[in-house]
This record gives C-alpha cells, sequence and structure tokens, in this order.
C-alpha cells in the first residue's frame, strides 16, 4: 500500500517510448504444453512500438495460449520472452504490468458495480498522506479520470456512476485508456469488438489506433480480417497452434488474409459447395 | 510520456461538477449510499419503540440495547468486509466463545499471565482465520463450506477438549485473578452520562465502524476489497493482490471474534462452551440488513453498524412491549428479505441500467 504512487509514478517514467518501429517485445520459437497437450509449438512473433500486430486465428488455433504468455498469465514451456531484447519468464499479470505489458480481456476488463474512477486506477491506486492518515487522493483521481477519457473521445457525464452503467464498447475504452495512462508501452487486446455491434466495434478500433498514434506496441487478437486489415502493421497467422505466416501489411492483401484465415482451399470447396446447394427449386409455397 | 504525472491541463476548473448533473443531486446522492436503508430502518425502529414503550427511551433502556448492539456490531461489520469482499465466515459467531474460552483456561487453569493468555489466543484466533482464507483460496470451495467445516471444528473443540482439560464447559473464578483487572480496563471500562452507562464494547464498536468505514472509502485497500468482491478475475488481472487482500478480511473477522470473546469475557467474568454459537446468521443479517450484497461488490461498514443498531433495538424493544421474545426471529426474517430485494435492485441497476 505504500508504494502506490512510486508505483505510478515508475511505470509512468518507464514509459520512455521507444522509438517508432522498435521492438519491444518478441517471442521466439515459443511453446506451451499443458500435459501431453501441445497447445502452442515454435511460434514467433514480435510487437514494435507505434505498430498493431494482428493475431488472427481460428477456434483453438492457440491465440489465446500465446496472448496468456505475454501477459504473464501462463509461462512458455519452451523459447524465449524477449522484452527490450532482454530474456524475461513472467510468473504472474503483475510482472507483465511493471514490464509495460497490458492486457485487456474481452469481457474481464472492469468490475461492473465499482465506479468509473475507482476501475480506471484499480491496482494502481494513487494515495497521499502519511502513516494512518494516507488516503486514496480522490480528487486527482476522479479528474485525471475524467480527463484521460476525454483524451480518448468519451464524455462521461459522471465517474463516480458504477462502471457497469457504460455500454460494452465504452468499458473496453475505459480499459484501454486506463493501460495507456497507466504507462503500458505494450497493449494486448483480446478479441476486443467480439461482443460489440458494428458501430461500438467502431469506437473501440478508433481508440486501438489512437493508442498506437502515442507509440504503444498493439497486439490485438481477432478472428476477423476486415477488422485486422485496415488497422494492423505487421500480420501472424496461428493455425492449430503453430504460426502459419508472420507478414507485414504490404505483403498480404485482405482478400489474400481472409482466404488463409478459413484455410485456403477449405474456404474454395466450402464455397462451391455452398453454391451448388444453394439453387433450390422456386418453391410453391413461396 | 510520463503521463501520470502531469495534471490535465484542459480542465479549466479542476473540480467543477459536469453541468449536465449538477441540478439534481445532492439529496439523491445521499439515497445512492448503501446504508440509507438500514439508517432509516433503525430511524423508524427507535421512534417506534420510544413512543410506545416508557422504558426504551430512558437512560437505563438506552445502555441496555447499546451495549447489545454493540458486541454483535462489531462482528457485523467485520462481517461486512468479509462479504463486500466476496467471502462469507459461518464460524465468526463461535469464534466468540472460542477466544474467551481459550483464554479463559490458560489464565485459570494454567495459571499463565493474563497478558501472556490474550496475545497467545488473538494469535490463535487470527491463525484460524487465516487457515479459513488459506482454504477457501487454495482449494476454490466456496468459503460458505469452508467455514461451515470451520464452525463445527470449534464447536466441537469448545465442548469436547475444554471439558477434557477442566472437566466442566465453563470457565469459572475468572473475576478473582490478579492480572485479570490489569487487563480489564480494554474490555470493560465505561462512561455514565447521568444514568446512561457506555461501556467500552460500544466505544469499540464505533472506533472499528469508523476506521472499516474509511478503509473502505478512502484507501487503496478499500478499493481493492470492493474488487475482488465484484469481479475477482479482474481484480487479478489489473494487479491487484487478491490472496492476500482475501487472507486479511478472513482474518480480520477472526481478530474481531477475538475482540468481542474478550469483551464479555471480562464483562462477565465466565465464558460458556456454548457462546456464539447461533450468531453467525445474525452477523450476516445485519451486513445484509445495512446493505451488502449477497454476491459480493457492493455494500457498507456503517451500513452493517446500524443493522446490529436496529437488532439491539428490536432484542430489548420487545420485551419492553411485552410480547413473547421470540418474535424478534420473526422480524429478523422480515428485515432480511426486505433487506436482500432492495440490495438486489440496487445492484441489478448498478450492473445494466444507464
Amino acid at each position: 500500500m505504500s508504494t502506490d504512487q512510486e508505483h505510478a509514478k515508475t511505470t509512468a517514467t518507464s514509459t520512455g517510448h521507444a522509438e517508432p518501429g522498435s521492438c519491444i517485445l518478441e517471442v521466439r520459437g515459443i511453446s506451451k504444453h499443458f500435459g501431453s497437450v501441445i497447445a502452442l509449438s515454435d511460434v514467433s512473433a514480435s510487437v514494435r512500438a507505434g505498430e498493431v500486430t494482428c493475431v488472427l486465428g481460428d477456434n483453438g488455433a492457440g491465440k489465446s495460449t500465446f496472448i496468456k504468455i505475454l501477459a504473464g498469465a501462463h509461462t512458455h514451456t519452451e523459447g524465449e520472452l524477449l522484452v527490450d531484447g532482454e530474456p524475461r519468464t513472467f510468473t504472474g499479470p503483475r510482472e507483465a504490468l511493471d514490464a509495460g505489458i497490458a492486457t485487456v480481456y474481452q469481457d474481464l476488463a472492469v468490475v461492473p458495480m465499482m465506479p468509473v474512477w475507482r476501475n480506471f486506477f484499480l491496482g494502481s491506486e494513487v494515495s497521499k498522506g502519511w502513516g494512518p492518515l494516507r488516503r486514496l487522493d480522490v480528487p486527482f483521481m476522479k479528474r485525471t479520470t475524467k480527463h484521460e477519457l476525454a483524451e480518448m473521445g468519451i464524455d462521461l457525464r459522471d465517474v463516480d456512476q458504477p462502471i457497469g452503467t457504460l455500454s460494452g464498447g465504452e468499458r473496453q475504452c475505459v480499459a484501454i485508456a486506463r493501460a495507456v495512462y497507466l504507462g503500458a508501452r505494450v497493449l494486448i487486446l483480446d478479441e476486443p469488438t467480439a461482443a460489440l455491434g458494428v458501430k461500438q466495434s467502431g469506437v473501440v478500433l478508433k481508440y486501438v489506433a489512437r493508442a498506437r498514434e502515442r507509440g504503444l506496441g498493439v497486439v490485438l487478437i481477432t478472428h476477423n480480417p476486415h477488422q485486422a486489415h485496415p488497422l494492423g502493421d505487421r500480420f501472424v497467422l496461428l493455425r492449430r497452434g503453430t504460426t502459419m505466416c508472420d507478414l507485414p501489411k504490404a505483403e498480404l492483401s485482405l482478400a489474400d488474409l481472409t482466404s488463409m484465415m478459413a484455410g485456403g482451399d477449405e474456404l474454395t470447396d466450402l464455397t462451391h459447395e455452398l453454391e451448388h446447394e444453394d439453387p433450390s427449386p422456386p418453391s410453391a409455397n413461396a | 510520456m510520463s503521463t501520470a504525472t502531469t495534471t490535465p491541463e484542459t480542465d479549466t476548473e479542476p473540480d467543477s461538477v459536469d453541468e449536465r448533473v449538477s441540478a439534481a443531486h445532492p439529496l439523491a446522492l445521499v439515497f445512492k449510499r448503501p446504508e440509507m436503508g438500514a439508517l432509516i430502518a433503525a430511524l423508524a425502529v427507535f421512534l417506534f419503540f420510544s413512543l410506545t414503550t416508557s422504558a426504551f427511551f430512558s437512560a437505563g433502556g438506552a445502555t441496555t440495547w447499546l451495549e447489545q448492539s454493540s458486541t454483535i456490531g462489531i462482528m457485523a461489520v467485520a462481517v461486512a468486509l468479509l462479504m463486500i469482499g466476496g467471502e462469507f465466515d459461518l464460524s465468526a459467531g463461535v469464534m466468540t466463545g472460542f477466544s474467551a474460552l481459550t483464554v479463559g483456561v490458560m489464565s485459570t487453569y494454567w495459571g499463565w499471565n493474563i497478558w501472556l493468555a490474550l496475545v497467545a489466543s488473538l494469535a490463535l484466533c487470527l491463525g484460524i482465520g487465516a487457515i479459513n482464507g488459506l482454504l477457501v483460496m487454495r482449494t476454490g470451495l466456496p468459503s460458505f463450506i469452508v467455514t461451515l467445516g470451520t464452525f463445527f471444528v470449534l464447536q466441537g473443540v469448545d465442548l469436547a477438549l475444554v471439558k477434557q482439560i477442566i472437566g466442566q464447559v465453563s470457565i469459572q473464578g475468572f473475576a478473582g485473578l490478579d492480572g485479570q483487572r490489569s487487563a480489564s480496563w480494554l474490555f470493560t471500562s465505561y462512561v455514565s452520562i447521568g444514568d446512561l452507562v457506555l461501556w467500552s464494547s460500544i466505544w469499540w464498536w464505533v472506533a472499528i465502524t469508523a476506521v472499516a468505514t474509511w478503509v473502505l472509502l478512502r484507501t487503496t485497500v478499500g478499493s481493492w476489497i470492493f474488487a475482488v468482491g465484484g469481479q475477482v478475475t479482474s481484480a487479478r488481472q489489473v494487479g491487484v493482490p487478491v490472496f492476500k487482500t482475501k487472507i486479511g478480511l478472513f482474518m480480520t473477522t477472526a481478530g474481531c471474534g477475538w475482540l468481542v470473546g474478550m469483551l464479555t469475557l471480562f464483562r462477565y467474568s465466565t465464558a460458556q462452551s456454548s457462546n456464539g454459537v447461533g450468531l453467525e446468521l445474525i452477523f450476516i443479517i445485519c451486513a445484509v440488513v445495512g446493505g451488502c450484497v449477497m454476491t459480493g461488490g457492493y455494500g457498507s461498514a456503517i451500513g452493517a453498524a446500524f443493522g446490529a443498531l436496529i437488532y439491539g433495538m428490536v432484542n430489548q424493544g420487545i420485551p419492553y412491549e411485552g410480547w413473547d421474545s421470540n418474535w424478534l426471529y420473526a422480524f429478523l426474517g422480515v428485515m432480511l428479505l426486505l433487506a436482500v430485494l432492495l440490495n438486489n435492485w440496487v445492484k441489478t441497476r448498478a450492473e445494466n441500467a444507464s
């Protein structure tokens, strides 16, 4: 409890953001086994400052395992995880956070019944005073929350309202804004738009772009190539636990991306199948 | 980019209220607090018994119901913190008897210095609290089940072990001990204003309520308590020390159990193996009446203190009215149901509405 303020400061000052394009986080030949199950095998990827790295893959491709290793929730079995070129092994989310790697999970980003400002500073509260009078700096926290959210384009009437009263998109945005404010250098977003409508997805993707402009390295996990392609700078495709490709945007068109995700030939087959089955006779009861 | 230390510049009037929320709310804000229901109910109960009986609103009457509320209140506040943190402690009631018995056995039967016995008993209680917490966190079982186990183990120990050691199930001869006087100022001093006697248990109650409220509303630990009860996975992911927070809450409850045990032991100079059994549910009722949501993450310490005050007042008011004292249970049941309905409504609104 005594180190909240220092903690807030160190994470913020450690944000001496790397030069755009420099590599913040890198994994080399990383694997994860759960007993005899090989969830991830020999995956390599890198996250650069001011770039969005999209991780795509169908269900069961190993996306979750991959980000949980980056976020410190799982420890990798083989391979190397490098932060600023230094090999690291995280033993918990706190360690990853201290290294500047923040993760925003789809539906677990916030504590619904807590006020927005408490959520914003949760785990990194700012205190003032000494000894038994050491207390939360509530005015500062409320003011900062309101300001930071306004910076991200979210205009809240009242930061005292429970965060559960915000829409799903707004909650994601608060979680992103807090990670940016608290000095994250790498932002990992787990399917941020999966539960959202079209319009709200757009809002969230806009904040992702804004985080990138602020010099963060972003890892965007998604299975929607149409959202990923315009935003991404680099694409890592996972399939059955291994890397299918790792290419910069210049070498990968949306059409390529879509077809690779669906599994190329399989998609062609499926298209044929659907086209053949579709021409059902104009029915009599129409 | 040192965002954390820069003050927002665009906010020209730092503490100004947004114009869209300014108009409505001084009163509405007060009514949003979770303890409001309990405060209003306490006032109603107080007025009712004051107006319909002569003994209730007298110095002697107030002395009694305040003292009764106080020991229940200390536990209700601790249990409220634990409930906000998302856990229950069914061993909280029997703990008050257990602590008194351990001090009693150590001092009267083994002849230990009273301070040594106090410290040893406190350490034992905190240890049991820690075990409760460890079992809940390590096994992932609901605390309801784990502490139900502890409850029965302690009840068995209180009866069987105490009987084996001293040959009976109640502590005698505590009043005459030398050391008893040196420690008694902590637990049995009082202030009298005319005929109104405020026992030290009341001061403890007020102090613990104040500290708990301060912790919840104004400290980092308070944020953690709300967070681990509200959505534990989210809390863990943003770096809240979930394990420490929960263990700490279980230990706080056990520590308050020890305090209440001491207050009763020193006040009445006797301890029985059956002390405190059955009270664990009263504590939970008081916490719920005070605005705590059963599923955690929402509630108030001062509300639980009001809940205990209601209990104390009704407990004393019913005999003053000349009614059968068992009506207390029916009353508590109705209060509990009303409170749960109110809390659920508040919770649903907090989670969904906009």
